[in-house]
């Protein structure tokens, strides 16, 4: 089946109201923000997205493909799930090296030519790392943000899953802003869950959510569009300097008044 | 009367999916009854029978292999089920034992097994998983995708007819494909036969007598009301 569109229909939050946000829908080439306080129904919100929930999830929401309700029966070949959720874990359990979990994903998922496969999913996520995945390393072994980043390249290049949902890719200090760059590069329907306001502001629409509940959804306008890029620069300044920090050099005044002139030049 | 037998290792979340399954099926106007088999300690009897005011009765296996307790004692489990108006009886195996498998002709078979448990358990669990109908697998809430779909992968590997319900039992997410299984499978046959060959060893079932019920056997051996007795020379 080729997915076109997702749409969610809501349910109802916590307190078994209806949810104020009674309808979405995301098209390919879609990025869209998912955003509230801690607890609030955001992973939630997301799980019920990757379920493919007919009210039959707590929240009680109804997942659309191409407009459509997929009848309770219906399955998935699980080799072509159409979404990869990449989840808050920053850890994994298999007892494999990450080669041979590689190996056997980009056979679950049927393609051709696993060694390429393999290749790009360890280059895609080294771009994100601070030190690089050695394909004989134990996936028990990965740090935490190794972790994230394996899941993210693995999601978008041997998952190949039309939709990808990402649960605080911030967490675990992974070059976010670098990962939003690779992922454009991708047609597909992206959901950020986040605390992020550079990622809410790049999306283009938001979801605020309060007490398992959509409430409201925010369209991206032109101004917080122009916020958002000053936000990339404040985010940039931030990772020169965590960068130096990294890198083991003493910090001065002198670095910061720099710095904050290359910011105050381009905004 | 409609068998289910649930198997798989201490703590994969059995119970857990139990609930959920009873609780739709009562829902639905099912009226199910449940049997623990465990070996030292159980309290699930208790715990369902309050919960859902439903016939349930444990049984402790004790100084007898678990699966050999279900072997012997299953006729006389499934005649107290019929007695109590049930039409559905649910059995929670010990899931101990990794060369014997708890499944009965006509039964359906579900082992449960957790996500977290490393790529490897679907090769180490032989027949608890290969006569198995259905593979649930639990806890998937607690690792990612790509390890979810690479451990599907080697279950079916290990169990090539098996069917695969991924669930988040905690929650009630994927137990209806259970549910359906349940509805559709068959009534139990009388004489009622042991799925699968036992491994070779010394006691009738494991020589290879599969029929169901103590008084096809000799050796040690109990009834659902009587403990361990001994008949032979």
């Amino acid at each position: 089946m080729e997915i076109r569109t997702i749409g969610v229909m809501g349910g109802c939050g916590k307190t078994g109201e209806p949810e104020k946000v009674e309808r979405f829908e995301l098209k390919m080439g879609d990025i869209i923000s998912i955003v509230g306080p801690t607890g609030c129904g955001k992973t939630t919100l997301i799980n019920d997205i990757e379920l493919f929930a007919n009210r039959n999830t707590p929240s009680n929401r109804l997942v659309l493909i191409n407009g459509e309700p997929i009848s309770d029966d219906f399955t998935f070949d699980p080799r072509k799930h159409p979404i990869a959720l990449i989840s808050q874990h920053t850890n994994f359990l298999s007892d494999l090296p990450v080669g041979e979990f590689l190996k056997i994903h980009s056979k679950v998922r049927g393609g051709d030519n696993p060694e390429r496969l393999i290749g790009e999913t360890l280059e895609f996520a080294n771009q994100l790392t601070g030190e690089a995945i050695i394909v004989t390393t134990g996936m028990t072994e990965l740090s935490g943000g190794q972790t994230r980043s394996l899941l993210i390249a693995d999601a978008v290049i041997i998952g190949n899953s039309p939709i990808i949902l990402l649960d605080e890719i911030e967490n675990a200090g992974i070059h976010r802003t670098k990962a939003l760059e690779l992922l454009k590069q991708y047609n597909k329907i992206f959901v950020f869950v986040t605390h992020d306001p550079h990622i809410a502001l790049l999306s283009d629409f938001r979801i605020i959510m309060r007490n398992g509940s959509m409430e409201k959804l925010i369209c991206t306008n032109q101004e917080e569009r122009r916020v958002a890029g000053n936000l990339g620069k404040i985010d940039n300044l931030m990772l020169n300097f965590r960068g130096l920090i990294r890198s083991g050099q003493e910090i001065s005044e002198r670095m910061m008044t720099e710095q904050m002139e290359i910011l105050n030049q381009t905004t | 009367m409609k068998l289910i037998i649930f198997a798989g290792p201490p703590t994969c979340g059995k119970t857990t999916v139990i609930r959920q399954v009873i609780r739709r099926m009562l829902k639905k106007g099912h009226k199910p009854a449940y049997l623990k088999i465990d070996v030292l300690y159980a309290d699930e009897d208790k715990i369902i029978g309050a919960e859902f005011n439903i016939p349930a009765r444990k049984l402790y296996s004790g100084e007898l292999c678990p699966d050999h307790c279900n072997v012997v004692v299953m006729d006389e489990a499934v005649e107290w089920a019929e007695k109590s108006g049930s039409d559905f009886l649910f059995v929670e195996t010990a899931g101990l034992c990794l060369r014997c498998s708890p499944y009965i002709e006509n039964s359906l078979g579900v082992v449960v097994l957790e996500a977290t448990s490393g790529m490897n358990l679907p090769y180490k669990i032989g027949p608890m998983l290969t006569l198995a109908d259905i593979a649930v697998i639990t806890k998937i809430d607690l690792i990612s995708q790509a390890e979810r779909e690479v451990f599907r992968y080697r279950v079916i590997e290990a169990a090539k007819e098996i069917t695969v319900v991924e669930s988040n039992a905690l929650y009630g997410i994927g137990i209806d494909p259970i549910i359906r299984h349940i509805e559709r499978s068959s009534e139990i046959e009388q004489p009622m036969f042991l799925r699968g060959n036992p491994p070779v060893g010394t006691c009738t079932i494991c020589v290879g007598k599969k029929e169901i019920g103590a008084k096809n056997h000799f050796g040690v051996l109990r009834t659902l009301e009587h403990d361990l007795f001994y008949i032979g020379e």
